[in-house]
């Protein structure tokens, strides 16, 4: 897995910088539901400031993977390292890794209850334990960088599913996450908010973010990503850099796949 | 057919203009909600004959034919005489402490007092101060209450509680009860979802144990039963197991109110609190409790209600509540009178009515203040 496009003079926003420090390790990562193996020996090197895109067929197992990142779901089998802390039944260190890693998902799972603020401030007062009025500037803060500052003291509910993704992503951040991971973060969007929502994740990566990214927004990992992974049936089947992913696929399944969602 | 242009543009704007006239005031009102439709005429005319031949007897009993003042049975008795409020008038103090002793009562009156001090400012939004009010209410308002009813402390004259009777014992109960079900109910709906098999069968057998017995069996076995297992000679207030056996109770159905709740919120908000490193026990308090308590509301409110109503249940075991004592009253030859059970019995229907419809309207109260539109 070192073969990475981490150095070299590649063009593009591949380009931009990526340290030689490991944000996350997958070796050898099995899991089952049941008797249904849903990840099959899967092996990923992600280093500090990469921006990783997975692609794959419904049910290849992609949300299982990501999701296992934040120990969401638990492996069987192999070893996963996120940020130097190996994922195992310790809670304290469940907890360690999940202050570290921000996610964003399909479906916002915004609090309903409190409000956009508060949203955002839940877990820097509770978790990171920063006192009420620091947790608020910060906040305000990125609800500006998501562009939704006058949305602060409404409930999500009162929101578009766009602005509330935004509003999602900029709770994440308020824990100053060293990665984040998205599971199709755009999927359950009307297609006139996806923009909105890929741009802030656009403007995410630029800052060097380390990205995992569920999506099939081909436009946004031609853009951003340095790295696109494709999944079919719990393994990862090819990986490539954008460019080459998608004017020279290798594997048939890849090639099948890309057909039908490029047209 | 001839080709016709489908495409249109508007060319104006339509200004906004006021409702027709005859949808407001009075004969608006009476159109849409009496007579709507023929049926809906029908309903309205009939239920209007209905109270005019059921309501006049009514007030007739209740007010003009009814007795106010008396000192005996023999203001009751008279011919056509309705209720017989002399009856309460009298006896009021009774239905209120029960047998406490007369000098002592004013220490009821303080520990009403009290409560009701720390009570309508936690149920009113506006105030402040909440957390401290909460601890006093939990914590501090028992301490005092118990000191003040019971006595024996601080040279108060100690009072025993079967000499507690009337809305003390029934208040003494319900709240209790509803104040104990509510944290104990939360706990065993989480134990009952835990992911530790032995937690989780702990809360089943608890829950399921109590919910398969009747609440008589309950008091039964507390004052018949109990005694047996406890070493001889060991005098467990009696009213004290019944608070237990109430409280115990009433938290069984409490946690599968809240397991409903519990239910009812979508995996993705447990999902959101872990991602952002919250643990089991904030990530209940801050993130899922509030919103299964909320849901689950109505329900909470009616497992008050029926609580409240079941207190009466504790005279089977010789303790007299308001129920109890009323009809214990009914025996008074001083007052025997064919219209006094009516009576007593109406007084005491009135009185569970007002706290159980009171707790009613302020649930929906505070269902419509957590509305945070989030239904749509
Ligand atoms: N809790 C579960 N129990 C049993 N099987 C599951 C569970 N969660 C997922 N699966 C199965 O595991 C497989 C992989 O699921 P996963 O959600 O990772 O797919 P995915 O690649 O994210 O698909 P999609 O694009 O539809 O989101 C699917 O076949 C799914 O049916
Ligand atoms: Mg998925």
């Amino acid at each position: 897995m070192s073969t990475m496009p981490s150095s070299g003079p590649s063009s593009g926003p591949s380009a931009m910088k990526i340290s030689n420090e490991i944000a996350i390790e997958l070796i050898g990562v099995n899991k089952w539901y049941g008797d249904f193996h849903v990840l099959r020996d899967v092996n990923l090197t992600v280093h500090r400031g990469e921006r990783i895109v997975i692609c794959g067929p419904s049910g290849s197992g992609k949300s299982t993977m990501i999701r296992s990142i934040n120990r969401l779901e638990e492996h069987q089998k192999g070893k996963i390292i996120v940020d130097g802390i190996e994922l195992t039944n310790d809670l304290k260190k469940i907890e360690e890794v999940r202050r570290e890693v921000g996610m964003v998902f399909q479906h916002f799972n915004l609090f309903p209850h409190l409000t956009i603020l508060e949203n955002c401030t839940l877990a820097p007062i509770w978790v990171r334990k920063m006192p009420k009025k620091q947790a608020e500037e910060i906040a305000m803060k990125f609800l500006e960088r998501v562009r939704i500052p006058e949305q602060a003291n409404k409930y999500p509910g009162q929101l578009s599913g766009g602005q509330q993704q935004r509003v999602a992503i900029a709770r994440s951040l308020c824990m100053n996450p060293k990665i984040m991971l998205f599971d199709e973060p755009t999927s359950a969007l009307d297609p006139e908010m996806v923009k909105e929502v890929l741009d802030t994740m656009i403007s995410l990566a630029e800052e060097g973010m380390t990205m995992l990214c569920v999506t099939h927004e081909m436009g946004f990992a031609r853009q951003v990503a340095n790295r696109v992974i494709f999944m079919d049936r719990g393994q990862i089947v090819e990986q490539n850099e954008p460019e080459a992913f998608f004017s020279n696929p290798q594997h048939e399944r890849t090639k099948l796949f890309l057909s039908q969602i490029l047209h | 057919m001839t080709t016709q242009s489908i495409s249109y543009v508007s060319t104006a704007e339509i200004p906004s203009s006021p409702p027709p006239g005859n949808a407001k005031g009075f004969p608006a009102w009476a159109r849409q909600n009496l007579f709507a439709t023929p049926l809906n005429s029908l309903t309205t005319i009939l239920i209007g004959l209905f109270l005019a031949w059921a309501l006049p007897p009514i007030l007739n009993f209740l007010i003009f034919d009814a007795v106010w003042f008396g000192d005996s049975r023999e203001a009751c008795i008279v011919e056509g005489a309705g209720a017989c409020w002399a009856f309460v008038n009298a006896k009021f103090g009774q239905f209120i402490y029960g047998r406490y002793p007369l000098d002592e009562r004013w220490r009821v009156d303080l520990v009403f007092i009290l409560f009701v001090i720390g009570l309508v400012p936690i149920a009113i939004p506006k105030v402040p101060y909440k957390g401290w009010n909460a601890l006093y209410l939990l914590l501090v308002f028992p301490i005092l209450a118990f000191i003040l009813l019971c006595g024996g402390f601080f040279g108060l004259e100690a009072v025993e509680t079967s000499l507690w009777g009337g809305l003390l014992v029934t208040l003494v109960v319900a709240v209790t009860g509803i104040a104990a079900s509510l944290p104990l109910g939360v706990l065993l709906a989480l134990g009952r979802q835990s992911k530790m098999p032995v937690i989780k069968m702990a809360s089943v057998i608890f829950i399921e144990f109590w919910r398969g017995v009747p609440l008589i069996t309950v008091l039964f076995m507390s004052s018949v039963m109990l005694p047996l297992f406890l070493p001889p000679g060991t005098n467990f207030d009696k009213l004290l197991r019944a608070l237990v056996g109430v409280a115990l109770f009433s938290s069984a159905y409490m946690a599968e109110v809240i397991r409903g709740g519990l239910q009812a919120i979508p995996k993705g908000q447990y999902e959101g609190a872990a991602a952002m490193g919250l643990g089991y026990w904030p990530s209940m308090y801050l993130i899922i409790l509030p919103q299964a308590l909320k849901i689950v509301i109505p329900g909470i409110v009616n497992s008050f209600i029926a609580l409240f109503k079941d207190t009466s249940l504790v005279l089977i075991i010789g303790i007299f509540d308001l129920l109890g004592i009323v009809q214990l009253n009914f025996t008074d030859p001083n007052w025997a009178s064919p219209v006094t059970p009516a009576t007593g019995y109406i007084f005491t229907a009135a009185v569970f009515w007002v706290f159980c419809f009171g707790m009613s309207r302020y649930s929906l109260f505070v269902e419509r203040r957590l509305d945070t539109g989030h239904k749509r």
